[in-house]
């Protein structure tokens, strides 16, 4: 039998790494429980030749296709959307766009501003100061001042512009619409033991030279430091409760797979919007049969995923194609509600620098722009070099019937039953997605561009994985309560996208880690009578 | 599905035929064809877990053309082509994107298209800063966030 800790946290990424250093300074015995391994940057794909292919096989985004032993596989045959996660420390941290933009005050109050969805039983302003905090320990870069964005203090200069953001900024401004350097968690400069950014081009797939901020590299150094025991390759099966109905610890597989118990005071989740609830309804028993903290029978509801409606097209001139982080800019132009656009609530733009070669030429081979036969060459040297993109984030309404569950049959390599999700994007969010491409189209036109594209929805695109352990203060209708807490278990809490009440229209990575500062900063405060 | 390994000589033969009708070569440009013996040696030694799906598009377009696709005539094989691609499902990507991701690496194709030779890491590229006056009309016209209660 292990000696119990005072607290356990079941996942190293966004969440994770950040609510494990804030609650470091407790010194209580903190151990996390991450079911990937460390990550070695110099097999990361941008160090060899071949680094586009990899995102085909072992480094793609899904972890259906990449079926590494620390990814469990996600039975998504039933959504447009599929998911996509990395399984490591820093978790989908190390495989992500580094885009940074937050929610907005007003996402927080939809219900009271457009009469759709719910409030959030807390406010912007309560997320102000980790907000903050946040930035300076991912280290982001931008420009402050977006009149159209919640003021942020970036501590490092923008991103260059390059060839594209400048052929964007021109068209942008010829139709009157906003535009603004995107912040990011790119390093621009020199960043607390971060190298800056040399452009090795699409950073999505992890950064060799870890410019692009991953928990692994930023909080989790420091958290270790501080004392938090981090085991790696451990893949939680199920939280275990005791004859209180609290959590008293987890069962999980090591790195060798066997079966051990950690018994704990305390356990967080940290597994996002899929990992989180499967880990709930697996945690099922005879006192919460339903699955763990699920009273309400919302866990695993209201799934959340950000359709993406892309649009892109090739203009005359270079662009900068893979030679730089792909998102350089973005758009609030379209963020709040116009219902005389025929949709509630709104979207945001990221500008997209543009696509390597292999990409470039698989993708247009498909899209059937790009032919076999004598004309390849031409058209090609039309196309490679020469992609603007534009993507709308649309902000997706929580409905119930948009859902993980668990698959009857599928399972992970631990015999575990896997995720199933059940998805269809709403009336609402179609109708954002076209007068988004529509938009896009009126965007790639004013700045030349011919041969245009359409992504709707990007299908490789559920990234954001939100909503299904909602917040909020009624126990009938929310997972945790204003505070990360789970209502039915009093030493149990959600810090992840899955506490998420609505989704806004932005990237929600920020928010998320956030709101685990938040979390982990109101435990500090109640530590007297955390149970109470 | 095939479950195999690699290919068979006959899968490797149409393959090679299919990838030099996906590429051709092209003295304008002065590039070989994706059937070029370098790119079809990458090809077959990178394969790994594509193999079943390009085994399995192979043995499609075997059973399209009812023999080996070179000995077919030219227009005879543009129609299995299409065939192929437009119901050849996953395995018929799979079997282009092998081809063409093992084609835009070579070097001869990469220096055609005035690209550099070697991995991302550790040089990286340089981006031009870019002319930030262009914020000034957006700067200008101003906004304001929408309050929340």
């Amino acid at each position: 039998m292990k000696d119990p800790v005072d607290v356990l946290i079941i996942g190293a990424g966004a969440s994770g790494a950040a609510v494990a250093w804030s609650l470091a300074e407790t010194k209580m015995h903190i151990l996390c429980l991450e079911q990937g391994g460390w990550m070695n940057p110099a097999e990361y794909p941008s160090t060899g030749r071949d680094w586009e292919a990899k995102f085909y096989g072992e480094w793609s985004s899904s972890p259906n296709v990449r079926g590494r032993p620390e990814d469990y596989p996600v039975n998504d045959d039933n959504s447009p959307i599929k998911v996509v996660n990395y399984n490591a420390v820093g978790g989908s941290t190390v495989m992500y766009t580094a885009h940074w933009p937050r929610l907005h005050p007003s996402d927080f109050k939809v219900k009271t501003l457009d009469g759709v969805a719910d409030d959030w039983p807390i406010d912007y302003d309560a997320l102000t100061p980790f907000f903050e905090e946040n930035d300076k320990m991912m280290g982001t870069s931008g420009l402050s001042g977006d009149p159209l964005s919640p003021l942020t203090h970036p501590p490092m200069p923008q991103q260059p512009m390059g060839l594209t953001g400048a052929i964007f900024g021109k068209a942008m401004n010829k139709l009157g619409w906003h535009w603004w350097p995107s912040d990011t968690t790119v390093a621009t400069m020199d960043y607390e033991g971060r190298a800056r950014c040399i452009n090795l081009g699409h950073c999505t797939p992890a950064c060799a030279q870890g410019a692009k901020s991953s928990t692994d590299i930023t909080y989790w150094p420091h958290a270790i430091r501080a004392g938090v025991e981090l085991r790696t390759h451990c893949r939680v099966r199920e939280i275990t409760t005791d004859e209180n109905g609290m959590a008293s610890g987890v069962v999980y597989y090591d790195k060798d797979g066997v079966e051990q118990f950690q018994p704990a005071h305390v356990v967080i989740i940290a597994c996002n919007g899929v990992g989180t609830p499967r880990l709930l309804l697996n945690s099922a028993s005879s006192r919460f049969p339903n699955g763990l903290a699920n009273s309400s029978g919302l866990v695993g509801k209201n799934l959340m995923f950000h359709p993406y409606a892309q649009i892109y097209g090739y203009v005359k001139e270079p662009t900068d194609s893979n030679r730089a982080p792909p998102t350089c800019l973005w758009s609030k132009e379209w963020y709040d509600t116009d219902l005389s656009r025929g949709f509630v609530r709104g979207y945001g733009v990221q500008f997209v620098r543009g696509a390597g070669p292999v990409f470039e030429a698989v993708v247009s081979e498909q899209k059937g722009i790009l032919p076999w036969g004598d004309d390849h060459h031409r058209v090609f040297r039309k196309l490679n070099g020469h992609r603007l993109g534009f993507s709308a984030i649309c902000e997706d309404l929580p409905e119930e019937h948009n859902q993980v569950t668990l698959d009857p049959v599928l399972k992970d390599s631990h015999g575990i039953p896997a995720p199933k999700i059940d998805y269809t994007i709403s009336e609402n969010s179609r109708k954002m997605m076209e007068h988004a491409l529509a938009r896009g189209r009126e965007v790639l036109e004013t700045a030349g561009a011919t041969d245009i594209c359409i992504n709707s929805p990007i299908p490789w695109g559920g990234w954001h994985l939100l909503g299904t352990a909602r917040m909020g203060t009624d126990p009938a209708r929310s997972v945790v309560n204003e505070w990360g807490r789970t209502h039915d278990v009093k030493n149990l809490f959600i810090v992840d996208g899955s506490i998420f009440v609505t989704s806004g229209g932005v990237n929600p990575t920020s928010t998320i880690q956030a709101l685990a500062l938040y979390i982990a900063d109101q435990m500090k405060q109640r530590l007297a009578n955390l149970f109470d | 599905m095939p479950d195999q390994l690699s290919l068979t000589p006959r899968q490797r033969e149409d393959l090679r035929t299919v990838a030099g009708m996906i590429v051709p070569a092209s003295d304008e440009y002065k590039v070989p064809g994706a059937d070029d013996a370098a790119i079809q040696a990458d090809i077959l030694a990178t394969l790994g877990r594509d193999t079943k799906l390009v085994a399995a598009a192979l043995d499609h377009l075997a059973d399209l053309a009812g023999g080996p696709l070179a000995e077919l005539d030219a227009d005879r094989r543009d129609a299995v082509a299409l065939v192929l691609r437009k119901h050849g499902g996953v395995a018929a990507a799979t079997l282009v994107r092998v081809v063409l991701q093992c084609y835009y690496r070579d070097d001869r194709v990469l220096r055609s298209l005035g690209l550099e030779l070697r991995a991302p890491f550790p040089r990286g590229h340089v981006l031009p800063d870019g002319d930030w006056s262009l914020l000034d009309p957006v700067k200008a016209r101003g906004g304001t966030l929408r309050r929340a209660p």
